[in-house]
């Protein structure tokens, strides 16, 4: 390169198209993105957070929670269950087909739908239906994401990119200091559960490693009567007699938004089969 | 050189012009990286003793990280880059500063801006995107400071007397163009216009990988190339042979082509072509990587393997090797079967931090003090806690970076093998308290950074009030001597 034009030119050509491919064409492919329709249903996905979670996604983003959690599951495939959940006229002929496949089964109804082949490919699910089926009973194939983050109980899915249509800032984290949060409404979606592990995470959680937030929360001398949103607290972790821990606004916001935190409807582009349906 | 020939005399006026820019620069740059290494302590004390700061508001750790990486990344390295360049391109032009006053006023609404945009974050205002923490008021008055600095930067380098581009001119000349694209994007889209939904993070993404992996690369190795070819006043230069100058025009054009493209982690929920480009970028990113390592290889055989005592060269072979060590690291991160084991790990923390603190740092702050005595004219006021100053920033990157390293790695194959959460957070705490360790070593060091910035500039400045003072009692005998000393001090400098 010889002179200062060529080097601007390298460098506008080599960054230009990467701001087009990254930029632009991420902006030009997710930017339209809008609601979808859950997976063998007629909701709509994802819907506004209500106001409370609204307002404590801003108390996310300005205490940095970002800084220790993500919102992320990672999902590094599907595989097939297969569950039994019908016996037909020839349940000797069904047990020995389960037997078969390394399951076993008792002879209560009120015992299916049971799981009968768990994790395998869709060709063992098609196989495995077959032969029960040729044996008199029905079977149905489930599909299930699999990987680290799903089997420790984070999410029932990967999480895509529909899943932060709302949200401003979308805060998906770098680190995991803590756990995954994208799922934790459906996990831990108990608004006063959250508020003592913000104000005291050891309270719930032994041997959390979770600073306490307790500047979100005033400690207030009991007046005339205790106040209705006031925490209970365990002994080690309750204040002085007289006194009693109250929740404020940014408090009873986040945990809004924590609770709200839910990533666990099937879509055409993370397909799963809910859980539900097979109870 | 005889301190009174007219090219000495060149070079103290060459020199001189820069004082005021440089001090500013620097001076503001040493006080935050003081700044966010204490900050940076302050946060890892959450990990030690998670209650420690549960009443107050702004020693929360959220608050604090975020604050600790700006004020060194924005705070120290941005201006101290920028000053280095402007003295490598007074030395490549062999002119003085020209339009001085630009990079005074930038240097000023940059540490303004770094102020503000800290503040912020700290009483709960910040943008919630990663690196990109300041709010308007305070992004507003970086690239407005940038940009001031960078046409005072074009000036001189239109001001050279030989035509033909040095090695270090492809490099600087980039990163003076890259960060206001990358910083004017990242602004644009996520604070003025804010795209929608997880387009936010894609161009956060891409602005991280290209401002504090290709642009810390562009302006580290910029720096690093100019004192291990040396400049045209340089006894010593040995300049780049045609391999070399292959070589590095070789690394240039792929670190900057394939390095744009990295960034996006491979588990991303973004649809799956993102991340399938950003690895093969990643890939691909290895090739400028070890080009550069093999040219510093070269350089210093070609050069002779002097005793290591914290100069320039010394800081800068330490700050490439961190620079290969950091590189194949965050290759690691972009591989598709690798980086989902250890990317939301301590392991990418500790590459940021290694390029940031290990390369960067290092290589700016030898330069620095290699720079700042033939621009005062006088020597370091504590040379020898220079050197002490290189051994507390190698040992406390080793411990900080290379503990937080083992421990992202411990903590990323346990997550993947399902172990209770609670046993995955207690494996990495003693990796943890090994790198509050090194972040000491490296607070220690930046003190004594700090202190020699200060104390030069002390010095001179109680030496401008004397001559002053005696200027008052016998102006035209005043103005003779204190030119005689200034070149006499030039010469002793070099």
């Amino acid at each position: 390169m010889k002179n200062g034009f060529h080097v601007f030119l390298a460098a506008f050509v080599a960054l230009g198209i990467s701001w087009l491919g990254f930029v632009l064409g991420s902006i030009l492919q997710l930017g339209v993105e809008g609601q979808a329709t859950v997976l063998q249903s007629s909701d709509l996905y994802p819907v506004q957070r209500p106001g409370a979670a609204t307002m404590g996604l801003q108390v996310y983003r300005a205490e940095g929670c970002a800084a220790c959690h993500t919102e992320q599951i990672r999902q590094e495939g599907v595989a097939c269950d297969v569950v039994l959940t019908a016996m037909g006229n020839n349940p000797a002929a069904v047990k020995k087909a389960v037997a078969g496949l390394g399951a076993q089964i008792s002879d209560a109804t009120n015992a299916l739908p049971k799981t009968v082949l768990s994790r395998v490919s869709k060709a063992g699910a098609d196989a495995a239906t077959a032969s029960i089926s040729s044996a008199g009973g029905t079977a149905e194939i489930h599909i299930v994401a699999t990987g680290p983050d799903i089997a420790r109980g984070w999410g029932v899915r990967g999480s895509v990119a529909r899943d932060y249509l709302w949200d401003d800032p979308v805060q998906l984290g770098n680190l995991r200091a803590g756990p995954d949060l994208a799922n934790v409404g459906a996990r831990l979606g108990n608004v006063t559960w959250q508020l003592l592990h913000l104000y005291a995470p050891q309270s719930v959680v032994k041997g959390s490693a979770m600073p306490p937030f307790r500047f979100l929360f005033r400690v207030e001398k009991i007046g005339g009567a205790p106040s209705p949103d006031a925490l209970q607290l365990p002994k080690p972790f309750a204040p002085a007699p007289g006194y009693e821990v109250v929740p404020t606004r940014d408090a009873r916001n986040l945990a809004a938004y924590l609770v709200s935190l839910h990533a666990d409807v099937p879509l055409f582009e993370a397909p799963f089969t809910p859980e539900v349906s097979t109870k | 050189m005889n301190p009174t020939s007219p090219e000495s005399q060149t070079g103290a006026t060459n020199a001189a012009s820069c004082r005021v820019p440089f001090l500013a620069l620097f001076g503001g740059g040493a006080l935050w990286l003081v700044v966010g290494l204490t900050l940076a302590i302050l946060a890892s004390l959450t990990f030690h003793k998670p209650d420690i700061f549960a009443n107050c508001a702004w020693l929360t750790y959220g608050r604090l990280q975020p604050a600790a990486n700006d004020a060194i990344v924005y705070g120290f390295c941005v201006p101290a880059a920028l000053g280095v360049i402007l003295w490598i391109f007074c030395q490549l032009s062999e002119s003085e500063l020209l339009l001085p006053l630009l990079p005074i006023v930038g240097a000023n609404l940059w540490h303004l801006g770094v102020f503000v945009g800290l503040i912020e974050i700290l009483i709960g205002g910040s943008t919630g995107f990663p690196s990109l923490e300041f709010q308007r008021g305070g992004s507003v008055l970086l690239f407005a400071a940038f940009l001031l600095i960078a046409i005072s930067a074009f000036a001189t380098f239109g001001a050279r007397r030989r035509r033909e581009l040095h090695p270090s001119h492809w490099f600087l000349l980039a990163a003076l163009f890259w960060f206001p694209w990358i910083y004017s994007t990242a602004n644009l889209f996520l604070m003025a216009w804010p795209v929608r939904g997880v387009c936010q993070a894609v161009v956060d993404w891409w602005f991280c990988a290209n401002f504090l992996f290709v642009w810390t690369a562009l302006a580290g190795i910029g720096v690093g190339l100019f004192y291990l070819f040396g400049g045209p006043n340089d006894e010593e230069a040995t300049g780049p042979d045609d391999n070399q100058r292959f070589l590095t025009l070789f690394s240039f054009w792929t670190l900057i082509l394939f390095g744009a493209w990295c960034g996006i982690p491979q588990g991303a929920p973004v649809p799956a072509w993102l991340p399938a480009l950003s690895a093969v970028g990643a890939a691909l990113t290895i090739l400028p990587i070890l080009t550069i390592a093999s040219v510093a290889l070269r350089a210093v055989r070609t050069r002779g393997a002097a005793p290591c005592r914290g100069g320039p060269r010394c800081s800068i072979l330490f700050g490439t090797a961190f620079f290969v060590i950091s590189g194949i690291m965050f290759v690691a991160l972009g591989c598709p079967h690798i980086g989902p084991v250890i990317e939301l790990t301590w392991f990418a923390f500790a590459q940021t931090q290694l390029q940031i603190l290990g390369f960067l740092t290092i290589v700016l702050c030898g330069a620095i003090c290699a720079l700042m005595p033939r621009v005062m004219g006088f020597d370091l006021v504590f040379p020898r806690l220079a050197r002490v100053r290189h051994w507390l920033f190698i040992s406390g990157i080793v411990l900080f970076a290379g503990a937080l390293a083992v421990g992202g790695i411990l903590q990323g194959l346990k997550l993947q093998s399902l172990a209770p959460f609670a046993t995955v957070t207690a494996s990495v705490l003693p990796f943890y308290r090994v790198s509050t360790t090194g972040l000491l070593f490296l607070w220690l060091g930046a003190l004594l950074f700090a202190l020699n910035i200060f104390g030069m500039t002390l010095k001179w400045k109680l030496a401008r009030l004397h001559s002053c003072l005696a200027w008052l009692r016998a102006p035209e005998e005043t103005i003779a001597a204190a030119d005689t000393a200034a070149a006499a001090g030039n010469g002793r400098a070099k």
